[in-house]
């Protein structure tokens, strides 16, 4: 088995070409491998665990592809990006299904709620968020934005398609909000772990630059 | 400041090139897929949406080596639609390198596809496109049609969306069969029903012939994004200054 520079968790859920095309593109020459072995997640330098669909259905295929184990081993040690439904399924419970999560973190995952989603003028806002908004770069804990924000804009647009979101009962976690109308959690950060609800294999620009921080992130 | 209004360029391909045609007819060469999606993603498109036009009526295959190509190398959210017509040509464009699945003709003849694709896949993938034509001789005022336009069905256009969006559909591409390719305008008073009638995202289509369009389609037609193809593919605006335009008129873009 060749040396795994990036492993892609891969649980049977959705399209994770997306994932890997984008880290190919920010990382050339490095070994990207989109994966369903526990022993590759394992071996990896550093682990991409993307996820799509229903969070019920993407937490019951992961522990019956032997993978909860080797997901939270690297969570916990390995550099680490999680993104939408990987980002949610971090914590102990969705509304989504009444859906217990892996509880790396306490927390709930929220519905946006139909009595909040009107704007400012009083239209109509549509479940699920889809499209382009922008991210704020929260810094509570230290005064620099985390390292994985590195040459990106505070307030650039990311490209989102969700309808639930998180809320960490530990805020000092939160590193990125984000409006629709009220502001919610769009990024979270811990040592060695990053994981954002938004999409940067589809974010442009934007996006190539936090995966290429990711792919350059060397946490202490 | 919040979610941003998108605009889409929108890519007929037929035979592996791009076309544009005047009420789904007269079909004419605007170039090479790969390279226009390109010019589109540097210009600042939000979006992409692949539409292989002759697929349902020829019976022709999907246009996975095309997908593939543009999304090793554009990365931005791909939609694709023309020929689903079972679950397993979702998978497969979805690994090939689409976000977004379109589904018409086979929504029509098969909804419980729909229903499937969306409880497999997730419905933030599944986008069912309604092609609607204004009617006299029915009890409602839009009808949908298939087969590129072809075949009426009797159903009404927006009770036929909340019902997508009831199986699973997670935005609807709505083309105004009317004012696809005329330059006068999107059919709002048809966007505004549907979007007013469901809670997913519409994207508007059909009839765009300038900026001032794409702005009336957000505020008179209700559409959370925009869709055009031929006033961009010629030449005649950048995606650029259709933002410009639109912010101009208050409207929240990507910039």
């Amino acid at each position: 088995m060749s040396k795994v520079d990036i492993a892609v968790v891969d649980y049977g859920m959705g399209n994770l070409r997306s994932v890997s095309k984008a880290l190919e593109h920010v990382a050339p020459g490095k070994n990207v491998v989109v994966t369903s072995r526990p022993d590759e997640v394992a071996s990896a330098e550093r682990v991409v665990f993307p996820g799509q669909g229903a969070m019920p259905d993407c937490i019951r295929e992961l522990i019956a592809r032997g993978l909860r184990g080797a997901v939270l081993d690297a969570a916990k040690h390995k550099p680490f990006l999680g993104i939408c439904i990987g980002l949610q399924m971090l914590f102990d419970h969705s509304e989504e299904g009444d859906a217990t999560g892996l509880g790396l973190f306490k927390g709930n995952v929220k519905r946006f709620a139909a009595a909040d989603m009107v704007d400012s003028l009083g239209k109509k806002l549509k479940v699920p968020h889809m499209g382009w908004n922008q991210v704020y770069q929260s810094h509570q804990v230290n005064s620099q934005p985390h390292v994985l924000w590195q040459n990106i804009a505070d307030g650039a647009r990311f490209y989102y398609v969700h309808s639930y979101y998180v809320q960490p009962d530990d805020e000092s976690i939160i590193s990125g909000l984000s409006h629709y109308p009220k502001r919610f959690t769009c990024a979270i950060a811990k040592d060695n772990l990053f994981a954002v609800q938004f999409h940067p294999e589809k974010s442009a620009n934007a996006g190539l630059q936090l995966l290429s921080n990711f792919v350059n992130w060397s946490p202490s | 400041m919040g979610l941003a209004k998108r605009i889409i360029p929108c890519l007929d391909v037929t035979a592996g090139r791009v076309v544009k045609g005047v009420n789904f007819l007269e079909l004419r060469d605007a170039g090479d897929p790969v390279e226009i999606a390109k010019r589109y993603d540097d210009q600042g498109a939000d979006e992409l949406t692949f539409l292989d036009i002759t697929a349902s009526s020829d019976n022709r295959g999907l246009i996975l080596h095309i997908i593939e190509e543009v999304a090793s190398q554009v990365f931005i959210p791909l939609t694709v639609g023309g020929g689903v017509r079972e679950v397993e040509d979702v998978r497969r464009l979805l690994n090939a390198g689409a976000d977004k699945v379109s589904i018409n003709t086979t929504a029509v003849l098969n909804p419980q596809m729909v229903q499937d694709a969306a409880t497999k896949f997730g419905s933030q993938c599944i986008v069912v496109a309604i092609d609607a034509k204004k009617v006299e001789n029915q009890p409602f005022e839009w009808e949908v049609f298939t087969h590129g336009g072809r075949k009426a069905t009797g159903l009404d256009a927006v009770k036929w969306a909340e019902y997508m969006v009831s199986l699973g559909a997670g935005e609807l591409l709505v083309t105004s069969m009317d004012r696809d390719g005329t330059k006068i305008g999107f059919n709002n008073p048809l966007n505004r029903a549907i979007s007013d009638a469901v809670e997913v995202p519409i994207i508007a289509s059909g009839g765009v012939g300038n900026l001032q369009h794409l702005v009336d389609g957000v505020k008179e037609g209700g559409a959370d994004a925009v869709l055009a193809a031929s006033i961009f593919h010629y030449g005649e605006y950048t995606i650029k200054q259709a933002k410009e335009y639109m912010a101009k008129h208050g409207i929240e873009v990507r910039s």
